[in-house]
């Protein structure tokens, strides 16, 4: 059982299907704790119109993302967003909102690409779930 | 016995100050500034805070130029002391520079408390000392009770202004055993002797460094690389380069990135086993000496209780803009331990609210929100002429210290009216309000700095980024003509 919090982030991260591929010392060299962030409910994660942002992976709670009138889309523990943004450079579409209390991973955007080579078991599993959605979005 | 002489007995207070470092001092100060009656209580015996025993190598971190563009004492001058609190008083202000040797752009941190000591003197600041918080909780009213050594406190709002430092070390079987950072002993006990340092941030490298010319060989390792780029532009460089001289060199030292798996203390000496990181493969090593520079954390106590949550492995805790453990809670934080708010973080950066040239403009944020939203106080605020709004954004993005020292943190925000605030930025872009506009100075990953300005009309916000200047200087026709058009 892990007891510290350094512990729970690493077994927190072991847990998601993103980070499945990793062993222990590099699931140790993701667990930046500079790099975990906790929102309040309500709180907005990601900025819609606002350049700059990161790279979320939730490792707890719950989120929406709001894109004009839509119905929010849930996201979920496991669940990634700001991926768009950051890989094409760009300013995000939507609205990311912490829908509970919400625990991340967030993965400065300049950062991301140095992370996806150093870790490219990461990559393809990113690479599945982007084309999984892309899938879903054109049947 | 003497009648204690010590202001701030226990009892009703609009509001307590738990500290008197100087996070503690600052708010103080900000609080007064307000006309908010507030108790200070601190578990010390003088100002200074942590800068009593930190460093150990005596050097601090930030820099402050005795002489710069701007003259000392000035509003201009700020951005160029990183270590003075701030004050309305000219005689109050740029209290550090006169007392440095100038044998470095840094203080010793014995130059740094004597600067404290005389702010807190001169403000005055008074605070209650020998007075130690002991636990937290809520009573029928809603409002706070800290109970200290001392006594029960009362309070509808308190700043925990309490720093990061409890020695916390990372969970790797055998390092309870380990000293820590804060045990190093004297430079020279350390000769001829083969040291892993655990730990390759601030305190890691200060280690390393000061035991160079002693030690045989100094190790460092932790899981993640060193971060190079930011390491050259930081005015740590001297510790962290030394170091990697000597390991470029060949001269024995090593930064190894490295998960440690277990410490072993043996009968003379230690064992050190992990695997490489951005290297794979096993690591075993046979050392004299292990000193854990695996940093600090603030002392929360109970306050988990009253759901002050943490980030940083339950290090530091969670904060709103406005450095208040929740919407509403009452609970503040100041100095040190408001880095735990994380404001825009744009392209990665993060704020200076770890350090006194950032947290001091905190506190001053902090206290007009804490008087105003919890005791109903009503500020003016200050008011400019919208006909030169244009001139006086730009002369804000070129000098103003809050903007160069919390970047993309606390912006300058004026109504349409011309009422005008330092908020911060996350407050004004995710909060509805009326019609206004505010800017940022920000930072891209390649180090460039450039204006950053919002516009909210009719609760929409809109970006945009104005070009960087070669000399900072966001003065002039282009920069006029470009912000005209927005707004």
């Amino acid at each position: 059982m892990p007891t510290t919090e350094k512990d729970q982030l690493v077994h927190s991260l072991a847990g998601l299907a993103l980070f499945a591929d990793l062993g222990d010392p590099d699931l140790e060299a993701i667990a930046d704790p500079e790099c975990e962030r906790r929102f309040a409910e309500g709180e907005r994660v990601l900025r819609r119109g606002l350049s700059g942002a990161g790279f979320y992976v939730i490792l707890d709670g719950e989120a929406n993302v709001l894109i004009a009138d839509d119905e929010p889309r849930r996201l979920r523990r496991g669940d990634f967003f700001g991926e768009v943004s950051t890989l094409l450079d760009c300013r995000p579409t939507a609205d990311v909102v912490a829908r509970t209390t919400l625990h991340c991973l967030e993965i400065p955007g300049p950062r991301l690409e140095a992370f996806l080579l150093q870790y490219p078991q990461v990559t393809y599993r990113m690479l599945q779930t982007v084309t999984r959605r892309l899938r879903d979005l054109l049947q | 016995m003497p009648p204690d002489e010590r202001p701030f007995p226990p009892g009703d207070y609009p509001v307590v100050v738990v500290g008197s470092g100087p996070g503690g001092l600052q708010a103080s100060y900000c609080l007064s500034r307000l006309g908010v009656e507030h108790a200070v209580i601190s578990r010390d015996e003088s100002p200074g805070g942590m800068f009593s025993v930190c460093p150990i190598f005596e050097r601090l971190l930030s820099w402050t130029k005795p002489d710069a563009p701007a003259a000392p004492g000035t509003r201009a001058y700020e951005w160029y002391d990183h270590n003075s609190l701030v004050a309305q008083e000219p005689e109050l202000q740029a209290l550090v520079p006169p007392l440095m040797d100038r044998a470095f752009m840094v203080p010793s941190r014995e130059e740094m408390e004597l600067g404290l000591t005389a702010f807190a003197e001169r403000a005055p600041v008074s605070v209650r000392y020998g007075c130690h918080w002991e636990g937290t909780r809520r009573d029928d009213d809603g409002r706070l009770v800290i109970d200290t050594s001392d006594g029960e406190y009362r309070a509808q709002a308190v700043v925990f202004a309490i720093g990061v430092t409890t020695p916390w070390r990372s969970p790797i079987p055998g390092i309870e055993v380990v000293p820590h950072y804060i045990e190093t002993r004297r430079p020279h006990d350390y000769r001829g002797r083969r040291v892993f340092v655990i730990g390759k941030r601030n305190s890691g490298f200060e280690i390393a460094d000061g035991l160079l010319p002693w030690a045989r060989q100094v190790i460092l390792g932790s899981p993640r690389p060193v971060k190079t780029a930011v390491m050259a532009q930081a005015s740590v460089r001297a510790r962290y380069l030394q170091p990697y001289e000597d390991a470029s060199l060949g001269g024995g030292t090593f930064a190894l990135d490295l998960a440690v798996e277990r410490i072993e203390k043996r009968e003379s000496g230690w064992r050190v086993v992990g695997s490489g990181t951005t290297q794979p493969g096993p690591i075993d090593l046979e050392v004299d000496d292990v000193i854990a520079a695996t940093g600090f954390s603030a002392p929360l106590l109970d306050l988990e209780q009253l759901d002050v949550r943490s980030v940083a492995q339950g290090r530091i805790p969670a904060l709103t803009p406005f450095w208040e453990s929740g919407p509403g809670s009452g609970i503040f934080f100041a100095g040190n331990a408001t880095q735990g708010a994380p404001g825009l973080r744009k392209h990665g950066v993060g704020n200076a609210s770890a350090a006194v040239h950032g947290f001091r403009y905190n506190a001053r944020v902090m206290a007009r929100r804490l008087a105003v939203a919890h005791l109903g106080i009503r500020l003016p605020r200050e008011q400019i002429d919208p006909g030169s709004l244009v001139p006086y954004l730009l002369d804000e993005l070129t000098t103003a210290p809050e903007l160069w020292a919390q970047k993309s943190y606390l912006a300058r925000a004026v109504t349409a009216d011309g009422e005008t605030e330092i908020v911060p930025l996350a407050h004004f872009i995710d909060e509805a309000g009326p019609d206004a506009v505010a800017v940022a100075v920000e930072m891209d990953a390649a180090g460039s700095m450039y204006p950053a300005v919002y516009r909210r009309r009719n609760g929409a916000i809109r970006e945009r980024l104005l070009p960087p200047n070669v000399l900072n200087e966001f003065r002039g026709p282009d920069y006029e003509r470009e912000l005209r058009e927005m707004l």
